[in-house]
């Protein structure tokens, strides 16, 4: 089944890009934009650490979480790169009023939370995403999301910031904070002091004393980040929204799309279709890849044109490089019949300036 | 025994920008690391499971598995580190409480110190590729000749191995903080080297380049640079003269014309462009001044026979280097 990008452009509010890494994610996400805007659609595009010449390409020089004009555009672009950590701050102050708010900044585990906790660039990704909806000045958001291990850890990350938050331990943590010890007492009557003993013994008093004050710091956001996290799970099951799953035709890249479809599917979202990147094709038909091999073997016996024989042997080499990485994408698409799949050639370089994300572009809508 | 190699390198970290191949070529290093006769440990810390992909095996479970045998009698041992499993394996030894562990689990502190705590899960992850380093058996010799981590990406490689940074802000002492300074001595020593797998393609170039500046910044050896999916050479002119081509063809009866002769003169202009861009991009990693090792595009997917051909490719450049006679 082919996919209908052009259709998608004009009638998609979101669209999120997702993918395993080093599958061309970002420049996808680039090129739906670019194409979206040059068709009349007011676009803005969400990515999340673009190459330093893609960025050049669409004017970003910052980060500053802004979202830019993209000049040299027919049509209305936006841009902008994610800034996580600014995007948590922002969170923070704007759940906490002022003097809350500068400690938890300051905090050394809100520290470690906002900048390296395994999920927080996916959930913040997520939640500026929210944000550019409800400014509601374009038509279209594309997302790019963020280079993870998997493609899945977006979806799970929103949900497990929230499961940490939601923890019993957190629960232990606060008691003595919020009911002056007596809560406390309770919890060590029910046999927990071994637990408090072990935790100090292992991570050291101090850091118990840190985490005991980032937690009760943190107690009057929760009620905002558990809302948060559900409007932005509820945001990407709603109508309007999107997913294009990118891959490269490689074995691993091909069976995370495929675990991202099977998941999308399961949570009842909108899978749009399969972009496969990189896609080889030889520049010409008709010529198998056994009979240009036997063809160059017999030149090289007999000690024939040296340059024929190269061109017959990278000829057979493409070929055999396309029907392997046609065979791979041709298993995706018969495990998941439901899912467009467009394949997008290889690039002789990679993509630096608004006409390499137009080439792109025509590329995607086939 | 001797270490394998006669380097003195017993750790050897391999990462690379994601897509670029970093768990082929640390499984065939460890394959390479165990000709003749070593004992070597490939391991993995992402949860990914790519080891077991790679050498079609079922899922890994937290235990030391063998997972190949080496030409000249060595093996190759792989384990998924998981860093609940480490932390509860760590109370276990260190404090003996491994009753602890499933109430720790049932309240949330084991997921808690493994995803939130600064710094605590890559200690945990270090350290047990520490320990394994280390481990020696009854008579004092070390158990593995040589561990290869199968590491997270070049953008976080510096901070993972950096674990004393992340975790000194919170901890100026106790067991976290002691454990995290041996992982630290081990890393800065000369039995570690950081290997960078990289692309000729712009992007992962740049990381690479971005990677080793980080790593020296923070004192950690870096090793090789290994270029994978190197391209076959073919000695192709700039210019090819048709008439040659066609009268070839016709002579081990290729048939097409014009046709035919187009597209194979095509084919080789697209190849010279993209080999040009990569000479390119290899220039740019020569200019680094670490060690570059090639490896070249393996036909057909990546088998136990394709790892065994890149370990060969490997040793062939030297990597790791041979025995010396004793």
């Amino acid at each position: 089944m082919s996919f209908d990008v052009d259709a998608l452009l004009r009638e998609a509010k979101v669209i999120v890009c997702c993918g395993s890494g080093g599958v061309g994610k970002t420049t996808t996400a680039a090129a739906l934009a670019v194409r979206a805007a040059e068709q009349g659609r007011r676009t803005v595009v969400l990515t999340i650490d673009p190459a330093r010449r893609l960025a050049q390409a669409m004017g970003l020089t910052e980060l500053d979480n802004t979202p830019r004009r993209v000049q040299g555009i027919e049509g209305d672009l936006d841009a902008m790169m994610l800034d996580m950590k600014r995007t948590f701050d922002e969170i923070v102050v704007a759940h906490s009023g002022p003097d809350r708010a500068d400690a938890i900044l300051a905090n050394p585990f809100y520290q470690s939370l906002s900048s390296s906790f395994a999920g927080t660039q996916e959930y913040m990704a997520m939640e500026k995403l929210g944000q550019l909806v409800a400014e509601d000045r374009w038509d279209l958001v594309v997302v790019d999301t963020p280079p993870t291990r998997s493609a899945l850890d977006f979806l799970d990350a929103p949900q497990r910031l929230g499961t940490f938050l939601d923890g019993r331990l957190i629960k232990i943590l606060l008691a003595p904070a919020r009911a002056g010890g007596r809560a406390y007492l309770k919890v060590v009557n029910a046999g927990l002091s071994a637990v408090t003993r072990t935790v100090t013994k292992i991570i050291g008093a101090q850091l118990l004393t840190d985490l005991q004050q980032f937690v009760a710091s943190l107690e009057t956001m929760f009620g905002g980040f558990r809302a948060r996290a559900d409007e932005t799970y509820a945001m990407l099951k709603a109508p309007g929204t999107a997913f294009v799953v990118v891959a490269s035709p490689e074995p691993a890249a091909l069976r995370e799309a495929s675990y991202f479809a099977d998941r999308l599917s399961a949570e009842s979202m909108p899978l749009a279709g399969l972009v496969v990147n990189r896609v080889h094709t030889p520049e010409l038909d008709g010529l198998g890849a056994a009979t240009a091999t036997s063809a160059a073997e017999r030149l090289e016996q007999a000690g024939g044109s040296e340059v024929t024989a190269a061109l017959l042997r990278l000829h057979a080499e493409r070929v055999a490089v396309a029907e392997r990485e046609s065979t791979l994408v041709d298993r995706f698409a018969r495990s998941h019949p439901s899912t467009g799949v467009r394949r997008v050639p290889a690039m002789s370089t990679d993509v630096h300036d608004l006409e390499g994300l137009r080439q792109v572009g025509a590329a995607l809508a086939g | 025994m001797a270490a394998a190699g006669n380097d003195g390198l017993r750790l050897h970290v391999v990462t690379g920008k994601g897509g670029t191949g970093k768990t082929t070529v640390a499984a065939a290093l460890a394959l390479a690391l165990a000709r003749d006769g070593g004992r070597v440990l490939l391991s993995e810390v992402e949860g990914r499971q790519g080891i077991a992909q790679l050498f079609d095996t079922p899922p890994l479970p937290y235990e030391e598995t063998r997972v190949a045998r080496a030409p000249g009698g060595g093996e190759v041992l792989a384990l998924a580190i998981d860093p609940a499993a480490a932390l509860i394996e760590y109370l276990a030894m260190f404090y003996h409480l491994r009753g602890a562990g499933s109430i720790l689990n049932r309240i949330g502190a084991i997921e808690f110190a493994t995803t939130i705590a600064p710094g605590v899960r890559d200690v945990l992850l270090t350290g047990k590729i520490k320990e394994a380093v280390d481990r020696r058996d009854g008579q004092g010799r070390y158990v593995y000749d040589a561990v290869v981590l199968d590491a997270p990406p070049t953008g976080r490689i510096t901070r993972f191995l950096n674990v004393t940074a992340d975790v000194s802000s919170l901890a100026r002492m106790g067991p976290v903080k002691s454990q995290a300074d041996s992982v630290q001595r081990v890393v800065r020593s000369p039995a570690t080297a950081v290997h960078l797998v990289t692309l000729l393609e712009e992007m992962p170039v740049q990381e690479t380049v971005d990677g080793i500046a980080e790593l020296r910044a923070a004192q950690i050896p870096v090793g090789r640079v290994i270029v994978n999916l190197r391209r076959q050479p073919y000695p192709l002119p700039a210019r090819i003269v048709k008439k040659d081509v066609t009268e070839a063809l016709t002579s081990v009866g290729v048939g097409g014309g014009k046709a035919v002769v187009d597209g194979l003169v095509a084919e080789a202009a697209a190849y010279r462009e993209r080999v040009a861009l990569e000479d390119r991009e290899l220039a740019d990693v020569e200019a680094l001044g670490q060690p570059v090792t090639l490896l070249a595009q393996q036909p057909g997917p990546i088998d136990r026979g394709a790892l065994l051909a890149l370990a060969d490719s490997l040793a062939a450049q030297g990597f790791p280097p041979a025995k010396a006679a004793s």
